[in-house]
């Protein structure tokens, strides 16, 4: 891409500049949990990626490092019944929420032990208790079933809210189009959060679109709360989510996030697609820079929220956590293979 | 008790299934028209509300994905579609999504979810407005499928697609729908997988489903009085199937005649005769006859459409060629 179409792309008010981490009213004790957050899937994604090199994880990883506070901060106002709908790329979305570490890592060694065990991989994670039932990873696959899942809130007037992340891929896909129009009509509690990362799987956004205008698609669909971020300012993410998650369970029909971000590491796998030409190293270089992890814990020590002992005593928490979630995969046996046609139906009816 | 049609017994299911249980809810496109869906959902809206009787837009992959979704919420949703052609629009939802569910979460979320698809077709309504692909679905690991082809069993199966745990494809046949019997008043189920012998007979296993039921019974009286002695038997499920009353019929009467509402290739038919082949192969007096579609999509003209649809004199001839073997 050329500097111009990526300066189109990053856009002038969201991107060229450092994330501005404007105070939401959010306790330091809060803004910390969301810098550890984003630190978990950081280094779970790190350490995936190292794991995949050395061929000891084998299902096809898509790594949301880069993403980190769409996620985190999409999640801070959700409630563990709230559901929350993902994709392909999923272990940010189901590590926010709450689902176990431990499992997700056996899930990725595809072991018996693993939150869908064995038999779903990477892009298959669920954590039911913790509102996770379940990621597709057919692009856009997962919109009209998290609608679904707003339809059975408003039809039980049960209070609960759906959030379904997609990439900027899946208003290309019809089922976006039906997903919102039909929410917008029944006036649906859920939450659109678009992760715009400027690419489907190699394509660059210009490439598949005329217009870059994804609010404005939300807008033409009647959606009332949308809203436009820096997909790597978790308070900026957070603020929007939770003014989003507020209007959705208020009964004021469904909300429209995009926040734009980039990720790191390339479509599928550990490696970075520089070398197959689809992006560029100066590109990378530039929203490392913008790195969601690395300036908001600079903030907060420049703040004063948080001190340097307590982010080291942090780094190595999290350090321990994932450490021991790849020892309990590798400790995990694989799935007996006598179970191999067990659950294609609930059994009892 | 009383003298219901297969369109009332239906619709009676409908305001059972809503009354008496609230995760209840109904969704698909034309249930507040007059003509979508026959009289099935009529006054359904009226007694119990647009929030749980559901009139959509032609989104037919966003209205089928929800009803997943919310199957998976812990509702028990019944989403129509007045075609069963219209439904290929939402193929994605229904096999990447609702048969695989269970299964690649490792049985932590089920989808108690029916889907219940129309089969219409006659008076020149052409390829696109008449088809009844039973085996695309039935190919897929994960959905049950079940073809109603009574007023009772329309009843019963609808209450028990709404009442299992899995998803259901429930496939009911305008052709049927002023079909009469005795209908219970009250709410029942008929259990799924369970085959249905309608006339019982010695020398030939009559063997069908769907709108062919009644042509394949009025057959059997008529080859009675030329000495052949027809069992009948309506698959009624076609998964899972009820392969223990099949292979009972054709070990008892040596020969098999499949009537097969679909088209030929890698059909229901293909199937049904291939299991009776693997379990019954001793048994058998004479080759196994198959009655399909023609391989061709539907056509409009009234006469090609009659050629095109088999009824009760095509089922006769093949009993009469399997006894003459």
């Amino acid at each position: 891409m050329s500097e111009r179409d990526l300066e189109a792309l990053a856009g002038s008010h969201l991107c060229k500049i450092p994330p501005r981490f404007d105070s939401i009213g959010l306790s330091d004790s809060a803004q910390i949990l969301l810098l550890r957050e984003m630190l978990r899937i950081r280094v779970f994604e790190e350490t995936v990626a190292d794991l995949v090199i050395q061929k000891q994880i084998v299902t096809p990883c898509h790594l949301y490092t880069g993403q980190e506070a769409v996620a985190v901060g999409i999640c801070h106002s959700l409630r563990d019944e709230d559901q929350v709908f993902s994709t392909h790329r999923s272990h940010g979305h189901y590590l926010a929420k709450g689902g176990g570490m431990q499992e997700a890592m056996a899930e990725l060694f595809c072991r018996v032990t693993g939150c869908s065990f064995g038999r779903g991989g990477s892009m298959h994670l669920a954590f039911p208790t913790k509102g996770l039932p379940g990621s597709s990873s057919i692009v856009s696959g997962s919109m009209s079933i998290a609608v679904g899942a707003a339809l059975a809130e408003a039809v039980r007037k049960s209070g609960g809210v759906s959030v379904v992340f997609h990439g900027d891929g899946v208003p290309e896909e019809g089922s976006w189009h039906e997903s919102a129009n039909f929410s917008a009509v029944r006036k649906l509690p859920i939450v659109f959060v678009c992760e715009n990362n400027l690419y489907c799987t190699h394509m660059p956004l210009p490439k598949r679109r005329v217009h870059d205008n994804f609010p404005e698609m939300a807008k033409a669909h009647g959606f009332r709360y949308i809203a436009q971020v820096d997909g790597n300012d978790v308070l900026a993410v957070a603020e929007a989510g939770k003014l989003a998650i507020e209007k959705a369970r208020n009964g004021e029909g469904p909300a429209f996030i995009e926040c734009r971000t980039y990720r790191w590491r390339g479509h599928v796998g550990p490696n970075f697609d520089v070398d197959m030409g689809i992006r560029s190293q100066e590109e990378i270089d530039f929203w490392k820079t913008r790195c969601p992890v690395e300036t908001f814990s600079r903030y907060l020590l420049q703040k004063g929220v948080l001190s340097e002992t307590a982010w080291k005593q942090i780094q190595s928490e999290v350090s321990t956590e994932v450490d021991a979630s790849v020892e309990f995969a590798k400790m995990s046996p694989y799935p007996d293979v006598s179970s191999l046609t067990n659950h294609v139906f609930r059994e009892g009816k | 008790m009383s003298v219901k049609t297969y369109a009332k017994a239906i619709n009676e299911a409908h305001q059972q299934l809503l009354a008496s249980d609230p995760r209840v809810f109904v969704i698909g496109q034309g249930s507040e028209s007059p003509w979508f869906v026959g009289t099935t959902t009529v006054g359904l809206v009226e007694t119990f509300g647009d929030e749980r009787v559901i009139d959509t837009p032609i989104s037919e992959l966003v209205v089928t994905g929800s009803a997943i979704g919310a199957a998976m919420s812990g509702m028990r949703p019944i989403v129509f579609h007045p075609r069963l052609d219209f439904m290929y629009l939402a193929m994605d939802p229904i096999i990447n999504h609702c048969a695989i569910w269970h299964y690649m979460f490792g049985g932590q979320v089920n989808v108690p979810v029916t889907i219940r698809g129309i089969i219409n077709r006659g008076g020149e309504q052409a390829a696109q407005h008449s088809q009844s692909p039973f085996a695309m679905y039935a190919h897929v690991p994960g959905i049950k499928i079940v073809c109603p082809a009574s007023p009772y069993d329309a009843k019963g199966l609808l209450v028990a697609a709404v009442q299992d745990d899995n998803p259901v494809l429930y496939c009911d046949d305008r052709w049927l729908y002023s079909l009469e019997e005795e209908v219970p008043d009250e709410i029942y189920s008929v259990p799924i997988g369970k085959g249905r012998r309608c006339c019982e007979g010695t020398d030939i296993s009559l063997v069908t489903y769907s709108y062919l039921v009644p042509h394949a019974v009025q057959a059997a009286k008529e080859l009675a009085q030329e000495g052949i002695s027809v069992e009948v038997i309506d698959l009624r499920s076609l998964r899972p199937m009820d392969y223990g009353l099949i292979f009972e019929s054709v070990e008892k009467t040596g020969r098999l005649v499949m009537a097969d509402p679909e088209w030929p290739v890698c059909s229901i038919g293909d199937h049904v005769t291939s299991m009776v082949s693997r379990h019954c192969f001793s048994a058998l007096k004479a080759p196994i006859e198959q009655i399909n579609f023609p391989d061709c999509p539907v056509p409009a003209s009234t006469p090609l459409e009659k050629a095109f649809f088999p009824g009760k004199l095509e089922i006769m001839d093949a009993c009469r060629l399997v006894v003459k073997e």
